[in-house]
């Protein structure tokens, strides 16, 4: 029995107020807790509309970042031209892979973050770091929540003379390095950076850090099923941010062209 | 991929499983901490790993708290950075009203409230508080994920605990080892016998443990007006403290192997 | 009329399967076998075939050898590469050797890269998986340089440059920027060094030295820890135990040198004049 007063002899239809005497909002509510959905309600999701690796360096003047323009349907290439690496303000970009609506929502909530900023006009702006430290506390305090975003994001960025290169997955786990990569290319185009890079990131060029990432690139399109041969280069430096337009290398395919079958077969 | 974990579902068997978020991962490496007469040192190994692949080759896991703290985290990583800065708000909060730094024993009993506080949702991380306590003695305080605690002299947590705690035990306090007659085991050791113990663990950790490597970090808190004790013969000592007027930390860093 | 009670089924015997499932839920789980995580590779260059390996073995993430050999004897001029559990590539390759050897002699001529091939995933597939051996086989015989990789179950490919272990992307993505067709011996074994040690500085499963195994038409040169990049540092102390340190409850000193007093009866001394 509902033994709160004010709701005694009313409809039994609480959506529909026949005596119009309480605005329903500040009707006590005695009735169960949840509703027919609330065990429906579900947290725990998995990525559907998916991007592969982000990969990046630091080099001479700044930090320089790759990422390819698909998204993926599982294993089909559903979207060809979208862009996963978004400039943040005037010192950072973050790469993103993982579940594509989850960094939309991430870019709507930076940019929204950027906005409010903005507005206090007290002559501060987020850099790199702050950007990547409320990154990290939106992303760990979502997997606390058992509701997490499921992305793993780079954050890169040149401000007060300084390199910024930094990680942030889902689990809201972060690392610092000279070479960064997310997905496949942590397995397949991180050993590639570390060799070219590490040491060198006070002397390596522009185009030497263009070529590595080309070169990455590639490799990662041989062997990663995930990626397309369609990506950008973020470059941050003093300047300031540039993303480029959508580029693609040379790749060759006969290196097998004398061998037939997978056993013994020779013709 | 590493974040899923598969929930067995006992009466469904058949049906498609739901696969199920995992919030923790596991981050290898190692922490150690020794307590001397009036020291203390505090390491730890600085990759962190996920699975088989190496995440950064340094990423720091000893975290220095005050002028007579030091604090070392093991376990997965998100967890230990996120209880660390926990940590340092409360001390700081502590400093404002206070007008002093937390004694070491109220940060023990401090980070024990906190871990346990998260008792049905922990924070998967192993800690090894060291410094040096008010009376000026050297302590190492060990701390369980839920929050138990112990003052020890000596503790190894992490990925190579079960090779490093023994290897302590036998060193540190003689386990298995008779004196000879007329040569007891010694009350105290000195600081340059437990730094070289404490590169010894790591240099042999990282031998036989795929999650050690990389790098070592190792901080030593010395008691105020104690000496230096052949701590500046050290390479590549740093000291992190401004002022000897009270408690100093300085800080030693190693290469270890890469691969 | 009474038949014999023990019906055997035709084809494999599976009923293990559900016992040993039941005493691994029960908390009885089989032993675990050394797994070798590792890096292996092959590459063909303009004289040959070089196989390339680290030399790390792992039980679970203690490192159980340091200095193992992962390139194993086939024929003179077929060596093959194991990945997986140890005991598996070693007995497999073992036997494959075995059988290679008996089929040399009994055609009277070198045998060929295809042949082992043949053996091994014919071998591998009638185990379905359960012998975990992840293969690299390589050789030079009347056909010419062979490379092949054979999966646990069975699986083979045929081509100019592969990877195995867990240590195979990073080795791979060596293979990828920088292989050429037609290489020079030197460029080719630096290649072979290069993917093995992205393996062993990157995967963690990977490590310590590089060992190669440069096969042409008649010369198997094998180049065991051609690259040592990982020795074991210098400790700061001498862990050395003075006498007497380790305790005793009981002293019992044995005589182990037996003696016995001969003494001759009725036997006239050897005459040694």
């Amino acid at each position: 029995m509902d033994h709160f007063p004010t709701n005694w002899g009313r409809p039994r239809n609480d959506a529909f107020d026949a005596y119009g005497t309480y605005p329903i909002s500040q009707r006590p509510y005695n009735g169960p807790t949840t509703d027919a959905f609330s065990d429906g309600i579900q947290h725990t999701q998995q990525p559907i509309v998916t991007g592969t690796s982000v990969l990046a360096i630091k080099y001479k003047d700044g930090i320089m970042m790759a990422a390819d323009n698909l998204a993926s349907y599982g294993s089909l290439a559903r979207f060809k031209d979208i862009q996963r690496l978004h400039p943040v303000g005037n010192n950072t970009v973050i790469g993103a892979g993982g579940d594509m609506s989850d960094f939309q929502y991430i870019q709507a909530l930076l940019d929204q973050l950027m906005i409010e900023e903005f507005t206090e006009q007290d002559g501060h702006s987020l850099g790199p770091s702050e950007i990547h430290e409320y990154l990290s506390h939106v992303m760990y305090s979502r997997r606390s929540k058992m509701d997490p975003l499921w992305n793993s994001l780079i954050v890169g960025g040149f401000k007060d003379e300084k390199r910024f290169l930094s990680y942030v997955d889902l689990l809201g786990t972060t690392y610092s390095a000279s070479t960064l990569a997310t997905g496949y290319g942590s397995y397949i185009a991180q050993p590639l950076l570390r060799k070219a890079v590490e040491g060198n990131e006070d002397v390596l060029t522009e185009d030497e850090a263009v070529k590595i990432l080309e070169q990455s690139m590639k490799v990662l399109f041989y062997r990663d099923a995930r990626s397309l041969n369609k990506y950008q280069i973020a470059k941050i430096t003093a300047d300031g941010v540039s993303v480029s337009e959508s580029r693609s290398v040379e790749t060759h395919w006969s290196f097998a062209e004398g061998i037939r079958g997978y056993g013994a077969q020779t013709q | 991929m590493p974040d899923m974990v598969t929930l067995p579902h006992s009466s469904l068997s058949g049906k498609p499983q739901q696969r199920q978020f995992n919030p923790y991962s596991e981050n290898g490496g190692t922490i150690l901490a020794i307590s001397g007469a009036d020291f203390s040192v505090i390491a730890g190994d600085t990759r962190q790993s996920e699975g088989y692949s190496i995440q950064t080759r340094y990423a720091p896991k000893v975290f220095r708290l005050t002028d007579n703290a030091v604090l070392a985290v093991n376990g997965f990583a998100a967890d230990g950075n996120m209880f660390v800065k926990q940590v340092r708000q409360r001390l700081e909060w502590y400093r404002h009203a206070h007008a002093k730094d937390m004694p070491l024993r109220a940060i023990a009993r401090l980070i024990q409230t906190m871990l346990y506080a998260r008792r049905f949702f922990p924070y998967y991380v192993y800690n090894i508080l060291g410094g040096i306590e008010e009376d000026g003695s050297g302590a190492v305080y060990s701390f369980d994920p839920v929050g138990s605690y112990e003052r020890e002299s000596c503790r190894a947590a992490g990925a190579a605990q079960s090779l490093v705690q023994p290897f302590l035990d036998n060193q540190i306090y003689f386990k298995n080892q008779v004196p000879r007659p007329g040569h007891p085991h010694p009350q105290h050791l000195s600081l340059e016998t437990v730094i070289q113990l404490v590169i010894d663990s790591f240099t042999s950790a990282t031998e036989r443990h795929i999650e050690v490597g990389d790098g070592l970090e190792m901080f030593v808190v010395l008691a105020k007006g104690s000496p230096l004790h052949g701590l500046e013969n050290f390479d590549g000592v740093q000291e992190m403290t401004v002022t000897n007027e009270g408690e100093r930390i300085f800080v030693v860093r190693r290469n270890l192997k890469r691969d | 009329m009474l038949t014999a009670s023990v019906y055997s089924n035709p084809g494999f015997d599976f009923s293990n399967l559900t016992r040993n499932n039941f005493l691994s839920e029960k908390g009885l789980p089989l032993p675990k076998a050394t797994s070798t995580g590792t890096t292996i590779v092959g590459c063909v260059f303009e004289d040959g075939i070089i196989l390339g390996a680290d030399t790390r073995a792992t039980e679970g993430p203690i490192v159980a050898d340091k200095n193992c050999e992962k390139i194993h004897y086939i024929t003179e001029s077929i060596r093959c590469c194991g990945a997986g559990t140890a005991a598996d590539t070693e007995f497999v390759t073992n036997l494959i050797s075995s059988n290679m050897e008996m089929h040399a002699l009994t055609h009277g001529r070198k045998p060929r890269v295809v042949t082992a091939m043949t053996m091994l995933k014919q071998y591998l597939f009638r185990h379905q998986g359960h012998v975990g051996a992840a293969l690299v086989l390589g050789g030079v015989d009347a056909t010419g340089p062979n490379l092949f990789t054979i999966a646990p179950h069975g699986s083979t490919d045929k081509l100019p440059y592969v990877t195995m272990g867990s240590g195979s992307l990073a080795a791979m993505a060596v293979f990828e920027s920088n292989w050429q067709a037609n290489m020079s011996r030197a460029a080719a074994l630096q290649l072979v060094k290069d993917a093995i040690s992205a393996g062993i500085f990157n995967d963690l499963g990977s490590g310590s030295n590089v060992d190669a195994c440069i096969i042409t038409v008649n010369h198997t040169e094998m180049l065991r820890n051609v690259e040592m990049p990982n020795e074991r540092v210098q400790k700061e102390r001498t862990y050395v135990f003075p006498k007497g340190t380790t305790a005793w409850k009981k002293e019992d000193i044995k005589k182990l040198v037996l003696s016995e007093e001969v003494t001759p009866i009725g036997v006239e001394a050897m005459d040694t004049d």
